[in-house]
């Protein structure tokens, strides 16, 4: 892909160079923008599992999702996916950072974070750049989608990796 | 909402951190978490920059078009109530072609302009119109081929098959998808078979649709309204 995208491009006579300096240049603004938002996030999942407060509700959900083979740990990630993107990152980045990429929790949190995405957040900025206020059932077939997506997340992983 | 959720993740942390004994670790966790927040945003540097930079050469040299032009049959399917040759059909297909790509910044601006253009064809300018909410269902279940920023991440904290997610990914977000246009479907034929209610916004559009109402009883219902007062 590395090689195959500036050949074509090439061959179709784009200035590859220049074009590549143009979109890389929206990356940059794309990762400091999310700077602000990862730093809220992180210092109040930092001090929630400082606090002990982590320990205390995922040994109230644990009993629940023991039976069904589900580690506790990715909950709060099907909780905060639909509201915040970055929160939701920053979430997944701390799983990764405390269980590693390659556990069982590193790669469900993963693959939530990849395939669901910010649902408030999209109908929020669709739904207002053209001014509709009623937003009819698209809400609900947005969070249905997210709670169907969250559990399919976690039944591939254990399917694939296990 | 989201106001909430942080708010109540720093006043339970507080909470039990007194209960525990704490605090001073609290503190701690506070400013290691605002210090890995900065951290992991410059990890993703290098890899968004060289992502975006790569994927606007593909789009730049057409590779976008030849996807849309793909999904114009899936299009036609999932939105048949917008005529065709419409120019919101065009920016519907590179708003879902961005969206495979992995291409989120350049995938909004599209919706944006397609959700513009389906305003134009929507008879009731503040309620969401059918093919809007199909709109939608698609950006809110994303249908995603590379999850660039999760590969970046897995990098950062050196995994050994940083990659690895990208399969179970892609079904996921399969499933997820599927659900999303089911579920719309279900809505729409729902509507299509309810009879129109009569709300509140409805009747207030009645009166406006009738400017020509008699001068009198609108100059005696204000009289009215003054008596009163």
């Amino acid at each position: 892909m590395i090689v195959f995208i500036p050949l074509y491009a090439a061959f179709k006579k784009v200035p590859v160079y220049e074009t590549f300096i143009e979109g890389a240049k929206d990356g940059f603004g794309t990762a400091i923008n999310i700077i602000p938002h990862l730093v809220g996030m992180m210092v109040a999942i930092s001090m929630f599992r400082a606090s002990g407060a982590m320990d205390i509700m995922a040994s109230l959900i644990r009993p629940m999702f023991d039976g069904l083979g589900i580690p506790s740990e990715v909950l709060p990630l099907g909780l905060l996916r639909p509201l915040t993107g970055a929160g939701s990152l920053a979430f997944t980045t701390e799983l990764i950072k405390t269980y590693g990429p390659d556990s069982m929790i590193g790669r469900i949190s993963s693959t939530i974070q990849g395939s669901t995405d910010t649902t408030l957040y999209v109908l929020t900025v669709y739904f207002g750049a053209v001014g509709i206020r009623r937003s009819k059932y698209a809400l609900k077939v947005g969070l249905f989608s997210d709670l169907v997506g969250f559990f399919a997340a976690i039944i591939v992983c254990l399917i694939v990796f296990q | 909402m989201v106001n909430y959720i942080w708010l109540f993740f720093i006043a339970v942390s507080f909470v039990c951190a007194i209960v525990n004994g704490r605090m001073e670790a609290l503190t701690e966790a506070a400013f290691e978490g605002a210090k890995s927040g900065v951290t992991v945003s410059f990890g993703l540097i290098s890899v968004m920059v060289f992502w975006m930079g790569l994927m606007r050469i593909g789009e730049d040299a057409g590779l976008l078009r030849k996807i849309a032009v793909m999904l114009q049959p899936v299009v036609r399917f999932l939105f048949p109530d917008v005529p065709k040759g419409h120019p919101a059909l065009g920016y519907i297909m590179s708003n879902m072609s961005a969206n495979i790509l992995g291409l989120g910044n350049a995938a909004t601006p599209m919706g944006i302009k397609a959700m513009q253009e389906l305003q134009k064809l929507n008879p009731d300018k503040e309620t969401a119109s059918a093919a809007m909410c199909t709109l939608l269902a698609l950006n809110t279940s994303s249908i995603t081929l590379v999850p660039t920023t999760l590969i970046a991440i897995r990098m950062t904290y050196s995994s050994v098959h940083p990659a690895e997610i990208v399969g179970t990914t892609l079904a996921a977000t399969l499933i997820a998808t599927a659900a999303a246009i089911l579920a719309d479907r279900w809505y729409r034929m729902r509507d299509k078979h309810k009879p129109p209610k009569w709300t509140d916004h409805d009747s207030k559009h009645h009166s406006d649709a009738m400017p020509q109402a008699p001068p009198g009883s609108a100059a005696a219902g204000q009289g009215k309204g003054e008596a009163i007062v």
